[in-house]
């Protein structure tokens, strides 16, 4: 039932992005057919969750695993539920990192399993439009897991059409950059450093039109 | 089929100079292997696809064909605010002057001219800049709604004298006695003639073009491509008129070289406009042409004049 529910909502989600947005994606073929890969984005709107999951066809929606922050997502039980059943979100313990084993432990079982995981290390979605520095947390899933793919996705625009602390969805076309897969280069700081210039070069491929 | 009407051979005769330009096309491709043809048959097979919505459109309703343009000005006013720059503190009003897309098209349904002809240009315009001084940000605020008005009348007004073309009853000579087929067969005459005068300036350019018009804004612009695309279009709108309108030889030719110039500037218009915000195309929307305003920038430029022109001569 809640897989039905899914692919409604999904489908429902699939129509707004299209039709009310309008996605511009540059190398779509970068984007992992299956998994065990990790797609890792900026993060600007609660929209950005939404069309991460747009990008690839609906009957793979069940491999994809948003990786959401505890506190917000699983607030109160309605949200909880939609959450954990029809965004099928992993959530994570933003406060208290290392406290009682590995906060990254079902992140790691999903890669196991060959699914999806989508990740913002921005952390939050913060001011539109701008990029904050990168959390570490996706180098160590990168460490345990050096055969999922980590695939950078830069995305513009949803920070205007839907910002943080706004209910009122405006349309605007949104720009989506997929960028060169990184394997896994042996150890962390390499990596981080790897994925900012990734993110770096993604967001200069365009003037984008000034947001004051 | 119970009746052909001659809207159906003239849609007919669209769809055969398709099917030629594709073969063309075809035959250039495998003619010579060595050169990029890619955005050509990208150009082409986007071609197909529009005449085909707008050929169901024409046939299946006039609500239909009223509710595309409605949709093309949604898109075209979405790649306008998306490209320009614009104020966060601006969200709301951007969400109205999105609203005055239905609104607007409501009044092309319902045939009130009079709303439709001071909706955009009276209330909105008056409207918009008190909604927008409501956040109290008064840096940027003349820009603010400098742009948006022009890109509401550009995307939104301008375009829909086009689907009101298909409620205007027409009188006159020839006239199909003032029913909604003669609106459609003038909507089609201007849509066809306005995108046939692009292709058609386009190509004389790439033949003889030599001397350019106005090459800070849109270098491959050319006389020879722009008198070569006039003359072309105005023999057209000349052979075509008495099959769609209830135009006179003289009226049509007036017509065909109207849309010829009015396209062209409305091309180069949105040309400029590109070059001050520095990007090359519009959009993305369709393959091998760019955005949905590099395609329809000339239709925004000749559906008002030509609407125009029809309404003073044979309403």
């Amino acid at each position: 039932m809640t897989r039905v529910l899914q692919l409604v909502f999904f489908l429902m989600v699939r129509v707004v992005v299209l039709f009310v947005l309008g996605l511009n994606v540059r190398r779509r073929e970068w984007l992992p057919e299956d998994g065990p890969a990790i797609l890792v984005a900026n993060h600007n709107s609660h929209l950005d969750t939404l069309v991460m999951m747009s990008l690839t066809p609906l009957a793979r929606i069940a491999k994809l695993r948003p990786v959401a922050a505890a506190d917000y997502f699983l607030a109160n039980r309605a949200m909880a539920w939609f959450s954990l059943n029809i965004l099928r979100i992993i959530p994570i313990d933003r406060q208290k990192g290392t406290a009682g084993g590995d906060p990254l432990a079902e992140c790691h079982e999903a890669l196991a399993r060959g699914e999806i995981l989508i990740l913002f290390p921005e952390g939050s979605r913060g001011e539109p439009e701008e990029m904050t520095a990168l959390k570490k947390g996706i180098a160590h899933l990168a460490e345990k897991n050096p055969d999922a793919p980590v695939v950078p996705v830069f995305t513009h625009g949803l920070g205007k059409a839907l910002p943080k602390g706004s209910f009122l969805l405006v349309p605007f076309f949104c720009d989506i950059f997929v960028g060169e897969p990184i394997v896994w280069p042996g150890d962390r700081p390499t990596f981080m450093n790897i994925l900012a210039a990734r993110f770096a070069s993604l967001s200069a491929e365009k003037t984008f039109a000034p947001w004051e | 089929m119970t009746n052909l009407l001659p809207i159906h051979i003239a849609l007919g005769g669209i769809w055969a100079l398709l099917i030629v330009a594709s073969l063309i096309v075809f035959t250039l491709t495998k003619a010579q292997p060595e050169r990029d043809h890619s955005e050509l048959v990208q150009r082409t097979t986007s071609w197909w696809a529009m005449i085909a919505v707008f050929t169901a459109a024409f046939l299946l309703s006039r609500t239909l064909s009223i509710t595309v343009f409605a949709l093309v000005s949604f898109l075209a006013l979405k790649e306008y605010l998306s490209m320009i720059p614009t104020r966060r503190a601006d969200r709301r009003v951007l969400f109205w002057a999105y609203l005055a897309i239905p609104v607007q098209y409501y009044w092309v349904a319902d045939e009130w001219y009079g709303m439709f002809a001071v909706f955009i240009p009276v209330y909105m315009f008056l409207f918009l800049p008190f909604a927008m001084l409501l956040s109290q940000q008064t840096e940027g605020f003349l820009k603010a709604v400098g742009t948006l008005n022009w890109g509401l009348m550009l995307c939104v007004f301008s375009l829909s004298h086009a689907a009101f073309l298909l409620v205007l009853p027409v009188e006159g000579p020839g006239s199909i006695g003032g029913t909604a087929a003669s609106g459609a067969g003038l909507l089609l005459f201007l849509v066809f003639l306005t995108q046939f005068n692009d292709v058609a300036q386009y190509t004389w350019g790439k033949l003889f073009g030599r001397r350019k018009i106005v090459p800070q804004v849109s270098p491959k612009k050319t006389w020879e491509g722009f008198l070569g695309g006039m003359l072309t279009t105005t023999v057209l709108a000349v052979l075509v008129a008495p099959l769609v309108t209830p135009f006179s030889a003289l009226h049509a030719g007036l017509a065909g070289a109207m849309i010829a110039g009015a396209g062209f500037i409305g091309d180069v218009t949105v040309s400029a406009v590109k070059r001050d915000l520095g990007v090359k195309d519009t959009g993305a929307l369709i393959p091998g042409h760019g955005g949905i305003m590099d395609r329809i920038d000339s239709l925004t430029f000749t559906a008002p004049l030509f609407f125009h022109f029809t309404r003073y001569l044979y309403t």
